[in-house]
Parts: structure tokens; sequence; C-alpha cells
């Protein structure tokens, strides 16, 4: 069995004292600081005289559509995260191979994704990908959020590659060589000796990837489709654009992607430093 | 280790059978530019423990690792029990399954038990009967002495236990020839004699063993035939009474003087 077990028990449990106390003061101080300008940034509002709703009501109308919204940027980023990883595995794996046939299209795929930025190539999946799909006579829709799904997968698939490699290239060279020295072909040494021992070392660098593609799901805005930014966008206009809604607005959002973000970005730096310690 | 008089059989480079278990002639290897072993020529019968000596870096382990396959040499010839090594279309599997080898760094697989260590192995590469290899697993656990520590991970293990495992495991293919590469050379003086009794015990089964080892008491006392390498080459050998007793070449009589 590979214990993952230990890997997913909450940092709570198992952190040590000192470690629990620097844990909570940081949250503290994080959350204190956002707490601050939303109410600032209300408070403000409220100041302001008019015959309009105050800011809190405004936020309440609109709040189950913008989290809406927030639960399309979830979306997104899962199925990218999802279809980025099953892609994303076999071609780290296609990098190593000892077949230059294989590997040079590997690395030169893997390459050019991870280097190319992701809104260019957001845009180009949502421009030039078709808005429906014939097959057999049959018209399957393709969305623009589908589009901006492949989007996201694309750096996604090239990140997670270089993740596995790196992981792969970390397994002492002794594993390989008594497998080998077991009757083991590279197949078999490499699904069921190397790459169970990578999970644990890829698992950190895997969230902290989940989380930008989450953060940067916002950028799926710009071509259109209907997530929380958008969203944001509509409800200041349709509350007649007032200039005092704008602060408690994208703030609300700014909240919702960091009370999602910020456990996350924990998990992995306690599951970086518990690895660290045990190998 | 302690002084323990073993009744030895007559070493002799030939075995009942007249021909020897493992046949190295002329063996050349080199990496890129380093010339690693320079024309070794030895042979092991059946059944006989042999004795690598030398300073680091005179190609000890190399050597070992041409005999299963796992370092190709460039010139000469490998035989074991009649298969060629230096061969293209050598059958890696079959040398293999004849050829365990034990590392100094133990190697074993940390996600899985030393029960599952041992009959990985023999159970997803050569098929075998999964009851009958658990059995055998137990069995070889014991004869390490290591009964009770079925369920233990590889890090939950001392060093010398996980050398033990490291054995049990490459005994479990059933090979016929066994080869240690400073097995106890990570390990402490405690739990080196763990090991090296281990060792003691399949010598004095009949096991044919190659052991690169620096310990010069163990190869005085188990070896039938020691052996001492510098830069590459065989510079001298003997059985171990004449070997450790009166060595010829002045090189020797350095080494031992160092190391005895």
């Amino acid at each position: 069995m590979l214990r993952l077990r230990d890997a997913f028990s909450l940092p709570l449990v198992s952190a040590s004292e000192g470690a629990l106390r620097n844990w909570r003061r940081t949250e503290r101080a994080g959350l204190a600081v956002l707490l601050v300008i939303f109410v600032c940034s209300s408070a403000y509002a409220a100041t302001v005289v008019s015959g309009h709703d105050p800011i809190p009501v405004v936020l309440w109308r609109w709040a189950p559509l913008l989290l809406w919204g927030f639960l399309f940027n979830l979306i997104i980023s899962a199925l990218s995260m999802a279809v980025g990883t099953a892609a994303g595995l076999p071609l780290g794996i296609m990098q190593m191979s000892p077949n230059p046939l294989v590997s040079r299209p590997a690395r030169l795929v893997t390459q050019f994704f991870r280097n190319a930025p992701w809104l260019v190539l957001l845009f180009i999946c949502v421009l030039l990908l078709p808005f429906e799909f014939r097959v057999f006579g049959l018209r399957i829709p393709f969305p623009d959020w589908a589009k901006a799904v492949i989007g996201f997968a694309l750096p996604a698939m090239a990140n997670v590659a270089e993740i596995v490699r790196g992981a792969v290239q970390s397994v002492p060279s002794g594993q390989w060589e008594s497998a080998e020295s077991l009757c083991f072909s590279r197949r078999q040494t490499m699904m069921q000796i190397i790459l169970p021992q990578c999970v644990k070392r890829m698992l950190p660098p895997w969230m902290n990837l989940y989380s930008l593609i989450t953060m940067s799901s916002v950028n799926a805005s710009v071509v259109g489709v209907n997530e929380m930014l958008t969203i944001t966008t509509q409800v200041h206009a349709a509350e007649g654009s007032r200039p005092e809604l704008l602060a408690p607005l994208y703030s609300f959002a700014l909240v919702c992607f960091f009370i999602y973000s910020y456990p996350i970005g924990r998990w992995t730096e306690y599951l970086e430093r518990k690895y660290q310690v045990k190998e | 280790m302690t002084e323990i008089v073993l009744p030895k059989p007559e070493p002799s480079a030939a075995g009942p059978s007249g021909r020897p278990l493992i046949s190295l002639r002329d063996v050349h290897k080199s990496f890129g530019s380093v010339q690693v072993i320079n024309g070794v020529s030895l042979d092991v019968a059946r059944g006989q423990t042999i004795c690598i000596i030398g300073p680091s870096g005179s190609g000890k382990s190399t050597l070992i690792r041409c005999i299963n396959a796992l370092v190709p040499i460039n010139s000469g010839s490998i035989k074991v029990d009649g298969i060629e090594v230096n061969d293209p279309k050598l059958d890696k599997l079959a040398l293999r399954r004849k050829v365990g080898i034990v590392f100094q760094q133990y190697n074993l697989f940390p996600h899985k038990t030393a029960l599952q260590n041992i009959m990985m192995a023999p159970v997803t590469v050569l098929k075998q009967d999964k009851v009958e290899v658990e059995a055998r697993a137990h069995a070889l656990l014991k004869k390490v002495r290591l009964s009770g520590k079925e369920q233990a991970y590889p890090g939950e293990l001392s060093g010398g236990q996980q050398q033990r495992v490291a054995i049990a495991r490459a005994l479990a293919m059933r090979p016929d020839i066994m080869l240690f590469d400073e097995v106890t050379a990570a390990l402490d003086p405690e739990t080196k004699k763990e090991v090296l009794y281990t060792i003691q015990d399949l010598a004095k089964e009949g096991m044919t063993c190659i052991v690169v080892t620096h310990e010069m008491g163990f190869a005085r006392e188990v070896a039938d035939h020691v052996y001492f390498t510098e830069g590459g080459v065989i510079v001298e050998h003997a059985p171990p009474a004449e070997f450790f007793g009166k060595a010829k070449d002045p090189r020797t009589r350095e080494f031992l003087s160092q190391v005895l």
C-alpha cells in the first residue's frame, strides 16, 4: 500500500505545536488584512448618501449569482487539471523514453507549451477551435467554456509532464538497478516501482499547479466565458456602474479565491515539509 | 567476525562437471576514456565462494555488475553456466534468473513491505503462484533471521535488517549464483555481523558466491579463493591462507598492511 492516508491527514492533527501556532498566526494576519479591506470599502461606500441600496444589500442580492460564477471557475480549473494530468503523465514518461523518436517530440511539446503565455494559449483555443463538431452528421456543440478548459489544460499538461519527469529522475538509480537485476522490464519497473514512489514527490508541486490554474481561470473572462469575473463586471453594470460598488464587488471575488486557495497552499507547504524530513 | 572454523570443500577452479560455473576471459570495460577493467580472467566453480578485494575505484563493483549484464562489457567473454553474456542476442532474463545480486545501498523498494519486496519479482515477473511464493518468502525471511518483520516497510528496518531482506529478495528468484557488492560497507560493526553470518550460511549451503568486500576477516574465513584487484587488473589471487599469509606482490602486501 502507498499509505497515502498519511498524506491526506490534516496539518492541524500532526503538525508540531510551534508550527501550529505559526500557522494560525499567519492565517489570522492574512484574513485580518482582507477583512479590513472589505470592511473599509463597505464602510466608505455606506457613508455615501444616495438613494441606492446599501452595499451589503447589493452584495447579498448578487451573491448567489457571483458564487455560481465562482463555481464555474472551480469547474473549469478542475477539468483543466484533470485533462492536463491525464495528458501530462504519459507525456512526462515519454520524455524519458530511451527511443529518441518518442522522447524528442515529447520534449518538444512539453517545452513548447511550458514556455507559452497562458493567455495566448487561451486565445488560440477559444478563437481558433470550432464552435461545434460534426460526427456522422451529429452536431456536437463545443462551447467557449469547454475551449477554455483545453486552453488551460495545455499548459497544465506541460507542467505536469515536467513534474513527472522531475519526480522520476529524483528516484535513486539503485531502484532501477535492483529492479533490472530482478528481471523487471523497463515498463514494469516504471509502473510498479518508480511511479508509485513518485506520487508523494509529485503531490506538492501538482497541488501548487492546481492552485495556479484556479487563480488564472479568471483569464477566461477575457474571452467571454461566464465565470466569476465576467459576472462581477456584469453585476456592476446592472447596478448602474456605481463607482462605490467596485471595491466591494471585486473584493468579494478576491475573498472567494483566497478562501479556496489559501488552505491548498498551506497544505502543500505542510506536505513539502513532511516529505523533506522523511526522504 | 568471531573465529568460526568451517569445513570447506577443496577449492578448485573446475567443479565436479569439469566446467566452471562462471568463467571470465580477458574482460575489458571502459567508461568513456576511463579504462575500468583491463583484461580480467577468472573461474568460479559451482559451490565456490570467492572474495574480491582491492582499493576503491579498482573496478570491483563494475566487474560483478558485468556478470549479470547490468553493465555491458567492451570486449572479452563472460560465460555463466554456458550463457555468453557478451552477446548482442543475450537473453537477459534467463541470465538474471541464474544470478542474484545484492547492493551496498540495499535498494529495497520503499513503498513495499519486506514480504512484498521478496514476493514482487517471482509473482509479477516470473508469474509464479502467489501462495507458493508467499510460503517461500516467509521461509526466506526466517532463513535471514527476520521472522516477524514481514509487514515492516524498509524505512522501519535497520540497515542490517534491510540488507538481509535484500538478500532474501535476491534468493526468492532461486539463483544459482549470488553476487555481493560491498554489502556491509554502509553498516556499523554490530549489524555487519548479522549480514556476514547470513552470507556465510549461504556459502556453507553450497551457494556459489562472488563477494566484493573490505571485510578481511570474512574473506579469510569464508572464501575458497581471494582475488586482489587494482587498476582494473587482478594483481594476485590465492587461497585465503596463502593470500593472507604470504602474499607475493608488493602492492598486495602494501594494501593488506593498511587494512589488516
